[in-house]
């Protein structure tokens, strides 16, 4: 009689007369068996996991149990093993830790080559900036990988960007003469094209005495030469990597003709440096040299230390142009600005990078002198009147009260305020953070220590 | 982020380039908790920070029983004072879009004002009408739609009971390696707007309890998110490239998920020309 109910419950037709067919017994004693094993097996986990409310997760065990049992009648084939990208970069990762020879990491003249990357990210942070202390570490593993294959004498972490399929970490050293690569840039395939119209001046006579075309009156403008490395805004190289651990990549110097329309557009950035950047109007380059463009922006706008930290070297007698690219050591005298006027006011907080004109060079270059091969004197003229007086920047070491946009110097909050870290953080270019610190150690610990540092945070860079 | 996770998942968040001091952290842990037994909300959570010129905002969310309906926020300068932002009516947005410009100063008393001529140009006096909005409702205004846009969570971590509830899955797993991978299994955590227009092969297999927010792949313009593996490919983190400053961080196989913005507060309506 049970056995009639419960087929009747599990949906199986019943004749009349309880005359079971075979067939329908047999589904019957299929049902009842896994309807019976399956809740033997699953009374046997409630007893054995003790779940505080077995009532209310029955049903989620029932599944759970259900799952378990179809697992276990699985062919018996093995899974192939598959390495997944992060295994991939972990190998990748793993040549990070390995030592090289102990060799201490200074320059000739003793100087540490890297900066403590651990002391900066601990500062950072006092200023809610930064990337994580372990990220930060595995960026310090990765650039004295960098030093160590490169040799260089000195190096900084610039900064990161973010882009929409992987990131940039930027790393800025010294740029050392004799290294550029033979890159086909876009400049090179500029001048062919030009080449190419000349070609189509070779048609028959005949062809063009019919069809004669118009000459354009039209001449390309003379493209502004790019500066020499090291001076100006190709005083450093940069090196990119995606991600710590991966093989770093110097990216080519900056022409002044990308800075100009990088200032004129606006693109993110999507982590792969071989991307055509479509614009308009439109760029020349790709990725890397519109990360470029962008990196020499942002360094020459936003890199600040404190008022005296740096003094120019400058020789007797010059005239007003040389200002512009006097280079700066660090003042060995500088004793210190007091932290509170550090974070109150902007005027101890100055530039020290050179400002970019809008030529897109730091240093001015007179184009008139090299329009001389044109015959037509009415461009003549009118260069000449144009680009009489050279471009004039705010001079290296401006103080930061006197930038068009505002800027805000903050302090850090803490309940300790001895100890706070007092930054000037550019706000108004949204996206970045510049954040310069100066931190000092009081005289009653170590003796008065002083640094400054810049680290730059972009997604993009946006000119308002 | 959860209050009760803020402790990890806070430098899972940092590849983005923000980060709270200690400080900040241990303040943050134990006023939030203070917030969830005064207004006794189910969970408290920060929501973020808004940067200022002069000042920062914090912002922090309660939840109540139905987790999509029952939020309130509340926005602090210290960590330990918070105060309940006002909710946010049309009229609300609609003044907060006309009155303001630019960043956030930092003060909540700050008036933002506006004058707003309508009729013709000559008699501006007779149709003229000042508009102020002070910092307060603007916060309130870009908080209530920086989550209606774009606040993330992944499929199957909230379920939705018969009365319409809005809970958290108990037994949510994680989203395995593969599908943490796809934009599909990433749902926005607000009331659905679209209607139900797809078509029977995609929604196949759909689980009404599971399935009834939309997902981020549908978003306008396509490609306005940027999905990515950071910290040594662990975390499979999120951003929004709508409003810059928003990362969703997500550990594969385990339910450990949460967003927080860290942003100016400014909308990015570049986007399509950016892409």
């Amino acid at each position: 009689m049970v056995q009639l109910l419960f087929a009747y419950r599990c949906g199986v037709r019943v004749d009349n007369g309880y005359n079971f067919t075979l067939i329908n017994r047999i589904k019957l004693k299929v049902l009842l068996s896994s309807s019976y094993d399956h809740l033997t097996q699953l009374l046997t986990k409630v007893m054995d996991e003790h779940p505080n409310n077995a009532v209310d997760v029955f049903e989620e065990m029932s599944y759970e149990v259900k799952r378990a049992s179809l697992n276990s009648m699985q062919s018996n084939l093995r899974d192939l093993p598959q390495l997944t990208a992060t295994e991939l970069l972990a190998e990748q990762q793993r040549s990070l830790f390995l030592q090289s020879d102990n060799e201490p990491l200074e320059d000739e003249t003793g100087k540490p080559v890297l900066p403590n990357v651990s002391e900066i990210s601990f500062y950072l942070e006092q200023a809610e900036v930064g990337l994580g202390r372990e990220e930060m570490q595995r960026i310090f593993l990765a650039l004295k990988k960098l030093v160590d294959s490169e040799r260089l004498t000195h190096c900084r972490f610039w900064g990161k960007i973010l882009g929409i399929e992987n990131n940039y970490i930027v790393a800025e050293a010294e740029n050392r003469e004799g290294e550029e690569k033979d890159h086909y840039t876009i400049e090179d395939e500029l001048k062919e094209q030009i080449k190419e119209p000349e070609s189509l001046e070779k048609e028959p006579f005949e062809v063009r005495a019919r069809n004669p075309f118009p000459h354009s009156a039209h001449k390309p403008q003379h493209e502004v030469p790019k500066e020499a490395i090291g001076i100006g805004a190709n005083k450093f190289a940069y090196y990119v990597c995606k991600e710590p651990g991966l093989p770093w990549v110097k990216i080519p110097s900056v022409t002044p003709a990308q800075i100009t329309i990088a200032r004129q557009i606006r693109k993110f950035f999507t982590g792969n440096l071989d991307k055509s950047v479509v614009s308009y109007p439109p760029f020349p380059g790709n990725e890397a040299n519109y990360l470029r463009a962008q990196i020499a922006r942002i360094s020459a706008a936003t890199q600040v230390s404190p008022y005296g930290f740096y003094q120019t070297v400058g020789d007797e007698g010059e005239e007003e142009q040389e200002l512009y690219w006097a280079s700066i050591e660090v003042n060995p005298d500088f004793e210190g600005v007091p932290v509170r006027e550090l974070a109150e006011s902007l005027k101890v907080w100055v530039h020290h990078r050179q400002h970019i004109l809008q030529q897109g060079r730091c240093t001015w270059e007179n184009m008139a002198e090299k329009t001389g091969e044109d015959t037509n004197e009415e461009t003549e003229d009118e260069r000449e009147e144009e680009l009489d007086e050279p471009e004039v920047g705010p001079r290296l070491l401006n103080p930061l009260s006197l930038d068009a946009e505002a800027q805000s110097s903050r302090y850090s909050k803490s309940m300790d305020l001895e100890y706070g870290v007092p930054t000037a953080r550019d706000e108004f270019r949204s996206y970045v953070k510049s954040v310069c610190f100066l931190y000092s150690q009081l005289s009653h610990i170590q003796g008065n220590f002083y640094s400054t540092f810049s680290f730059c945070l972009a997604a993009e860079w946006q000119s308002n | 982020m959860d209050s009760c996770s803020l402790y990890y998942s806070l430098d899972l968040v940092a590849s983005s380039g923000h980060v709270l001091t200690v400080e900040q952290r241990i303040a943050l842990q134990t006023s939030l908790l203070i917030l969830k037994k005064k207004y006794k909300f189910q969970r408290a959570m920060l929501w973020g920070k808004i940067l200022g010129i002069q000042e920062n905002y914090f912002i922090a969310q309660g939840r109540g029983e139905s987790e999509i309906k029952d939020r309130k926020y509340l926005y602090s300068l210290d960590c330990m004072e918070w105060f309940l932002l006002p909710l946010v009516t049309e009229s609300m947005i609609e003044e907060v879009s006309k009155a303001v410009r630019g960043h956030f100063i930092g003060e909540p008393s700050f008036v933002y004002e506006q004058i707003h001529s309508h009729g013709g140009g000559e008699e501006a006096a007779e149709g003229e009408e000042v508009i102020r909005v002070n910092e307060e409702k603007r916060l309130a205004v870009t908080v209530h739609l920086i989550d209606e846009d774009v606040s993330v969570v992944p499929r199957g971590a909230f379920i939705r009971n018969p009365l319409g509830h809005v809970q958290i899955n108990r037994s949510f797993e994680g989203l395995s390696e593969s599908e943490a991978r796809r934009l599909e299994n990433y749902l926005h955590f607000h009331e659905r707007k679209t209607g139900n227009k797809k078509s029977i092969t995609d929604m196949g297999e759909w689980s009404p309890a599971i399935d009834f927010l939309d997902a981020l792949s549908d978003d306008i313009p396509k490609g306005s998110w940027s999905l990515q593996f950071e910290c040594a490919s662990r975390v499979c983190v999120l951003r929004s490239l709508l409003w810059p400053g928003l990362t969703f961080y997500h550990v594969p196989m385990t339910p450990q998920h949460g967003y927080i913005y860290i942003g100016f507060g400014m909308k990015n309506i570049d986007l399509p020309f950016k892409l």
